[in-house]
């Protein structure tokens, strides 16, 4: 009568191999290794030395006393300022003239030329365009002769070696970067939304403004982010074609001038330590503002 | 009903022409549709239907022609300025919008007060059936609920035309259907003017008052539903309309619109569509219905079996001729592949067709 053959007992469950992959770890994990390798070695460990380092002041005293020094002395806790001063305004403007020029280029054929043409200043390198400037915008060069010939000005108009020196070639050397962030954000989104508000009686601005803006505003954000860590890092432009003792003295100054000036290796990591803490806090700040706008797909939904 | 759908007589397009580069995506295309019609454009991928869409909606400029709104020409007005609701195949819906900022867009961007904005889009969500999702994200909805709000994201304008673009084309097989009725009882319950893109027949068969068959850019036929089916006056049409065999043969005589021809050997009558002369090439086309297996004799050709497959109420079979034809027949009784049988036709179900005349494309 017994038809049922008995059901053998399950002796053992998955391999823990299948367990582990099942968590999300398996062989293809292990290419992660060189990578966090490198990541500690040339990151983790010489941020935590530094970290630590800043809090041993060379003179001794107590383990605050760097951080003392930088926020007693205006010359130094003003290269917060000088900093933001060029950063914050060179990322804002390099964003708003990459916008529009990214809206053009989206819907333009020959985008790869164009595209080629705009990023070309990012392979220079900081130096050449600072030379550059420096010819180019000096009281001798090209722009200034011009001006005056035409008769537009009788005196010489002072481009460099201050503010808007270190200003032009932060603009030069940064936009190329913002630019290529922002047209990636701008073709993402399905042309087919525009049509949309288009056939639903929005302008042109309209469209702009209730479409394109609130979907892109995510990506802007980190767009800013990027750019504006590569400008509060600014050092090369700001010693050639700055005023590297007045207005343009940028915080990475005061860093070099601590570690190969002094020989206060304490002092330049605390110095770092505070740019790192500013960069983070605006980064933060616009990466937190994200959360007010709309994160999902940017596509009309699912097909 | 606080809807109601801007009133006109007629919508006109004069000869639009539509080209890409040395690619005539359109060519002189002339249409009316009267109000409250519904119109299908139908036809097989590339064959411009989108494009005229587009033309309408302003999405794209007209190379050639013009298109009137009554005594109006709104071939130069940008979309904005057309007001014509429109469904997009992927819908469009705004992502970051929930279902009622979506549906009121348009009523936003006319500036409209809050209150009436409010009150057509809570009438607009019950004439699609959305209540309760009201302030979901596109994401969080289904397909066809996606298609509800991009429905009434376009009629909530109160749009003189309604264009949309094979709305039902990412739907499943039964949601189709589902929709295919939504739509036509939303247009005849606002009494809609609708322009409807598909390259489904049955899709343009059910819903439509009149279809437009077209192909690489030249309107081939307008007519309704019924007069393209049983009479279709091109052989493209008739390939659209179920026609699926297609025998290339020569004329032996005509006569009054009865027509011999010799395909392979065989003699196959049937009724004449276009202008045929004795000894030319034609076609003749036959839907799988009238193509029955039965015994040797007028009207029939010798075939081999290829394929057969189960459909529920019948067999569809596929089958060759010795000459390399093709074809499809249906059949009550399962027939083995590999057999040869004998298939034929009734005349009077036999349309033919002269040979197009290359580059008349």
């Amino acid at each position: 009568m017994d038809v049922l053959a008995p059901t053998p007992a399950v002796i053992a469950g998955p391999s823990l191999r299948q367990r582990l992959a099942s968590r999300g770890f398996d062989a293809v994990t292990l290419l992660v290794v060189p990578a966090a390798i490198f990541s500690l070695v040339l990151f983790v460990y010489p941020f935590a030395f530094g970290f630590v380092l800043s809090f041993e002041p060379k003179a001794g005293g107590d383990w605050l006393a760097n951080y003392r020094r930088f926020f007693s002395d205006p010359f130094l806790y003003e290269t917060i300022a000088k900093t933001l001063w060029l950063a914050v305004p060179v990322t804002i403007l390099n964003l708003l003239l990459a916008v529009p020029i990214a809206f053009r280029v989206r819907l333009m054929r020959r985008q790869r030329l164009l595209t080629t043409i705009l990023v070309l200043p990012i392979t220079l390198g900081t130096v050449l365009v600072a030379e550059g400037l420096l010819n180019y915008l000096g009281p001798q060069g090209w722009f200034n002769r011009t001006l005056m010939t035409v008769g537009l000005i009788d005196q010489p108009l002072k481009l460099v070696h201050n503010y808007w020196g270190v200003f032009a070639s932060l603009v030069i050397t940064g936009f190329p970067f913002t630019f290529l962030l922002t047209l990636s954000y701008v073709t993402g989104i399905d042309p087919a939304l525009e049509q949309a508000g288009a056939t639903l009686g929005a302008n042109a601005w309209q469209r702009f403004r209730h479409i394109y803006l609130p979907l892109l505003m995510p990506g802007f954000a980190i767009t800013f982010c990027l750019s504006f860590v590569q400008a509060f890092s600014v050092f090369p432009s700001a010693v050639l074609l700055g005023a590297p003792a007045g207005p343009t003295r940028v915080i990475s100054i005061a860093a070099y001038q601590a570690a190969f000036e002094e020989y206060d290796y304490s002092m330049a990591s605390a110095v770092a330590m505070i740019m790192g803490f500013v960069q983070l806090g605006i980064v933060v700040a616009v990466l937190a503002s994200r959360g007010l706008f709309y994160r999902g797909p940017a596509s009309g939904a699912k097909g | 009903m606080t809807i109601a759908l801007s009133q006109f007589n007629e919508v006109r397009l004069d000869r639009v022409s539509r080209d890409f580069g040395a690619l005539n995506a359109l060519r002189d295309v002339s249409l009316t549709v009267q109000r409250g019609e519904f119109i299908a454009l139908l036809g097989p991928s590339g064959c411009g239907k989108s494009t005229t869409l587009n033309c309408v909606a302003g999405l794209l400029p007209v190379t050639g022609g013009a298109i009137w709104l009554d005594k109006s020409r709104v071939d130069t007005l940008r979309p904005e300025e057309r007001g014509f609701g429109m469904v997009f195949q992927n819908y469009a819906l705004f992502p970051h919008l929930n279902v009622r900022q979506n549906i009121g867009f348009g009523l936003k961007m006319r500036g409209r007060p809050k209150a009436e904005i409010d009150r057509k889009v809570d009438e607009a969500i019950s004439l699609v059936r959305l209540g309760g999702q009201e302030n979901k994200l596109p994401g969080q909805l289904s397909g066809g609920q996606q298609q509800r709000v991009a429905i009434a994201r376009a009629i909530v304008i109160e749009p003189p035309l309604v264009l949309m673009d094979e709305p039902l084309s990412n739907l499943d097989a039964k949601l189709r259907l589902e929709m295919r009725a939504e739509i036509r009882r939303i247009h005849n319950q606002l009494g809609a003017t609708t322009i409807y893109v598909t390259h489904d027949q049955d899709e343009a068969l059910s819903l439509a008052d009149r279809i437009v068959v077209l192909k690489d850019g030249i309107v081939r036929q307008v007519g309704t539903p019924k007069e393209l089916y049983d009479a279709p006056t091109h052989l493209d049409v008739a390939d659209f309309m179920g026609f699926r065999n297609r025998l290339k043969g020569r004329v032996i005589s005509h006569e009054n619109g009865r027509v011999l021809l010799d395909v392979e050997g065989a003699q196959i009558g049937g009724m004449a569509r276009e202008r045929v002369s004795t000894g030319s090439s034609a076609y003749a086309s036959i839907r799988p219905d009238d193509l029955v297996a039965g015994e040797p004799g007028p009207n029939a050709l010798a075939v081999t079996v290829d394929t057969i497959e189960y459909r529920g109420r019948e067999f569809v079979g596929t089958a060759h001729s010795k000459g390399g034809l093709d074809f499809v027949f249906r059949s009550h009784q399962e027939v083995a592949p590999g057999s040869p049988i004998h298939l034929r036709a009734d005349d009077s179900r036999v349309l033919v067709f002269a040979e197009p005349v290359q580059g008349r494309a």
